[in-house]
């Protein structure tokens, strides 16, 4: 007994029989189940429990004198907390927009009523090496702010990028004013509860 | 539709793959009879497969290092994404495996499907199965448990009894004991054996096609009309015994994953204390039985490895020219008999050699043993050859086709009576210890969550009571959100602990614990919690009604369960206490909880027995939070699975209905 025996030939024309409306509901309730099965799996590679709840960091900025930076790592990246003069902040103001090959305000890379911090991921935008100019000994070039040792890209007071080949500023991470003196990298807005 | 056909074909002309697949998977041509016993062989591949997903994916979580591997496991069970299902799928997956390939050869056996011209296609399949041993084998060390380390260590010591054998354990070894060499090694080929069975499989399979399918009539095909096309006839039969499968194997990952465990194996390995009973995973129990009958140690170790290398032989013992045992009036029962004979070596190897079977009269287990095993080999060295010879067959059937007598109730009433015996197969040590108070626990069951109030309570207790000696290192204060507790309750709660800090100077200063901080113990080191503790270690908590026979119930008989004057005969030494249900009678800890050395929240004075109950509620969530995500999980897919496979049920009638 061959297939073709036991199966009719199937004409394009003929009813939908219930075969096929099982055929077709099995099917879809198996690719469902696969489907399902397969999420856990995919999952599993985000980050886990433990590693979630380590993206926030509480930064205490008192300890930070006018004119130095630190830097603090969130989410294994280096971010630099900056505590900026009067002059570099005035300096980072007043370069007009057409300069600059990645247009921003200064106003836009800090929040409001805190101009003297800046706060940006440590990591160049051309090809992720760390600049230099985040401790007083390191050269800051010619703009002040950093200086990427790979390729020579430059960074001003407000951490955006003067001379290329970086395409773009500095990235500015998520963090919110606790109070004054405190921040916390990794939310937008402090959540209660 | 015509594009892809002729991309088909093009693919096809150069790679003959949609060929090679339409032949043999398709078309390939299958006996029209095949029952049930059938389905074993998919399904073995099927759980392979699951095998080696969800290992892989536990792989990038695992830390094969003595030092961090019992810690990675419970990352893995608690942080990890659906970490607990990936490891309770693979953990149980092992199980399922060998059950289902158990099955499998008893089929092969019960319809001589290792007959001419099916020998190496039989050979091969005893190769998968040690493979599959010791790929097992090696997958039982890597949590690092005790009984992985003591299973490690007796099962390497087996190839001592060979020439050079103490060499050959160093090799196995890397070192002079079981210790990071072994377990790394282990990972190692544990990862790698799995596709050295995929290889072996496809050989399996290509002997397979090349003479096709036994079937249950044992006789071979001889007109067109006694094959059907594999597909759609045995894909939809397939599919429909994976979602029976995928039930069973459902059940235990969802709700009752530990049932195959042993509790040891959640104590972290200890090269200095080997557990008082230790056994290995049931599916080695048979052999186990054989190793332990045998008073002598190189005969022991022999005789074990016989018992699996035996089975090589099988297509020559067996001298009768007709394979399947319908025909055979008196191997039947001898099969039978044999199958039996198998579980009882399981249950001999699952009790202490000095067991005694009181309702058997008085019967030792090593007696028991002994004759089981004696049977085991009787049943290949003399009853096979002999009864080839001498057994009077029934008149084989002309062809497939013809219908012929069949015993259809007396099949279904045996298959029962073997479900039976399967199910009274305990895996758990008949202890001989005091018997437990059986509580009612609100997480019991397949609906039972955890009590929000006596988790609090309970948690209460043990801050103000256990944490005095006891930490729990495997939960986090964020954690404790499971109880009902808010961000600020938590941050809250952390910060009463101190946790040390490196300062910017170097120097180790104390800082409140952060919620993403353990809740360690009170001591530094070992030596610490010895030296305050009259020499006896306070253990971790973490896991501690996962890691004690009993459990929970275990948990809560000990704490209520002191009594201040022991019996006469019992010696109570110095600084030590009575308590009947700890092993010995004699414990280090003080009664811990008594009346009102606790106030809860409302006020009231709970009784000793309350907050037993309350604490122990709150270490069984310790042991297992993840207890509710898992038995709602566990309902949508036992939900899913029956609807699966009522549909391939229907799906399968329908398809059938044409095949006489």
């Amino acid at each position: 007994m061959t297939k073709t025996e036991l199966n009719q030939p199937s004409s394009k024309k003929r009813q939908p029989t219930r075969r096929d409306f099982l055929l077709l509901t099995a099917s879809a309730v198996g690719t469902l189940g696969v489907g399902y099965f397969a999420w856990p799996f995919i999952d599993s590679m985000n980050p886990a429990a433990d590693i979630l709840a380590q993206s926030t960091v509480d930064v205490d900025l008192s300890l930070i004198p006018a004119g130095q930076a630190i830097t603090v790592i969130w989410r294994g990246k280096p971010i630099f907390v900056r505590h900026r003069t009067p002059k570099e902040i005035k300096a980072a103001e007043q370069v007009p927009l057409s300069e600059l090959i990645d247009p921003e305000t200064d106003q836009e890379r800090v929040k409001k009523g805190h101009d003297e911090w800046l706060i940006v991921i440590g990591i160049c935008t051309h090809l992720g090496c760390i600049p230099t100019g985040n401790k007083p000994t390191q050269d800051r070039g010619k703009y002040g702010g950093w200086a990427c040792p790979c390729h020579g890209s430059l960074y001003d007071t407000s951490g955006r990028v003067r001379r290329g080949p970086a395409p773009a500023n500095l990235g500015i991470p998520p963090y919110v004013f606790l109070n004054p003196t405190h921040i916390r990298l990794g939310v937008n807005e402090v959540s209660h509860g | 539709m015509d594009k892809l056909t002729r991309v088909v074909r093009w693919i096809d002309y150069r790679l003959p793959f949609f060929s090679f697949i339409d032949h043999e998977l398709r078309e390939y041509p299958t006996p029209k009879n095949l029952n049930y016993w059938w389905n074993f062989g998919s399904l073995a591949g099927i759980t392979l497969v699951v095998m080696i997903v969800s290992g892989i994916f536990l792989a990038m979580h695992y830390e094969p290092n003595t030092k961090s591997a019992f810690d990675s496991v419970e990352y893995i069970m608690r942080n990890v994404n659906y970490g607990w299902l990936m490891r309770y799928l693979h953990a149980n997956g092992a199980t399922m495996f060998f059950i289902v390939v158990y099955i499998h050869m008893f089929r092969g056996l019960y319809y001589g499907s290792y007959k001419a011209p099916r020998e190496l296609l039989w050979m091969l399949g005893v190769i998968i199965l040690l493979l599959m041993m010791a790929t097992a084998f090696m997958g039982y060390v890597l949590p690092w448990g005790q009984m992985s380390y003591w299973g490690a260590t007796v099962i390497t010591n087996l190839f001592s009894v060979f020439p050079f054998g103490e060499s050959i354990v160093q090799w196995l070894w890397g070192g002079f004991s079981v210790d990071n060499p072994t377990l790394n090694r282990f990972f190692a080929l544990h990862y790698l054996f799995p596709f050295l069975i995929v290889g072996v499989i496809v050989l399996h399979l290509v002997a397979l096609h090349q003479h096709g399918s036994n079937n249950p009539l044992g006789i071979e095909r001889k007109e067109p009309r006694d094959s059907i096309p594999f597909h759609p006839y045995y894909t939809v039969k397939d599919l429909f015994g994976l979602g029976i499968f995928g039930f069973v194997w459902a059940y235990f990952v969802f709700f009752n994953p530990n049932f195959f465990g042993e509790p040891d194996n959640y104590i972290p390995a200890n090269p200095l204390v080997t557990p008082p009973h230790i056994v290995p995973e049931w599916y080695f129990l048979p052999f186990y039985a054989i190793l332990r009958s045998i008073p002598n140690k190189l005969f022991g170790v022999i005789a074990m490895f016989g018992a699996v290398f035996i089975l090589f032989f099988i297509p020559w013992l067996d001298t009768s020219k007709v394979r399947s045992a319908t025909f055979r009036p008196i191997y039947k029962w001898v099969f039978w008999g044999f199958v039996v004979d198998c579980f009882i070596l399981g249950c001999v190897g699952a009790h202490s050699p000095d067991y005694i079977y009181t309702n058997l009269g008085g019967l030792s287990n090593q007696t028991l043993g002994q004759l089981t095993t004696f049977l085991y080999f009787l049943f290949f060295l003399l009853v096979l050859p002999i009864l080839g010879i001498y057994e009077k067959i029934k008149s084989l059937p002309k062809s497939l086709s013809e219908p012929v007598l069949q015993h259809k109730s007396h099949d279904k009433l045996k298959s029962l009576f073997i479900l039976f015996f399967l199910g009274n197969v305990s895996p758990v040590y008949g202890t001989d210890s005091l018997p437990l108070p059986r509580e009612s626990w609100s997480f019991q069951g397949p609906f039972g969550t955890y009590d929000r109030t006596a988790l609090q309570h309970g948690f209460q207790i043990y801050q103000q009571v256990c944490a005095a000696c006891h930490g729990l290192k495997h939960v986090r204060f964020r954690d404790l959100a499971a109880l009902g507790y808010n961000a600020e309750e938590i941050k809250a709660i952390a910060a009463e602990y101190k946790v040390d800090v490196i300062d910017d100077e170097g120097q180790t200063v104390q800082k409140p614990a952060l919620a993403i901080d353990v809740l360690s113990g009170p001591y530094k080191n070992e030596q610490a919690a010895r030296a305050a503790n009259n020499g006896a270690l306070p253990p971790d908590l973490s896991l501690i009604t996962k890691a004690r026979v009993g459990g929970p119930d275990y948990i809560y008989a000990l704490l209520t369960g002191y009594e201040t004057t022991p019996p006469k005969e019992v010696q109570i030494a110095e600084g030590m206490h009575y308590n009947p249900y700890f092993p010995g009678g004699q414990i280090a800890m003080t009664p811990p909880l008594s009346e009102g050395i606790v106030t809860y929240g409302d006020g009231s004075q709970p009784s000793l027995n309350q907050m037993a109950k309350d604490v122990v509620t709150f270490l069984a969530w310790a042991a297992e939070p993840e207890l509710e995500e898992r038995k709602k999980v566990g309902y949508n897919v036992l939900i899913y699975f029956i609807v699966f496979t009522i549909l391939l049920y229907f799906l399968m009638k329908k398809i059938w209905t044409k095949v006489k």
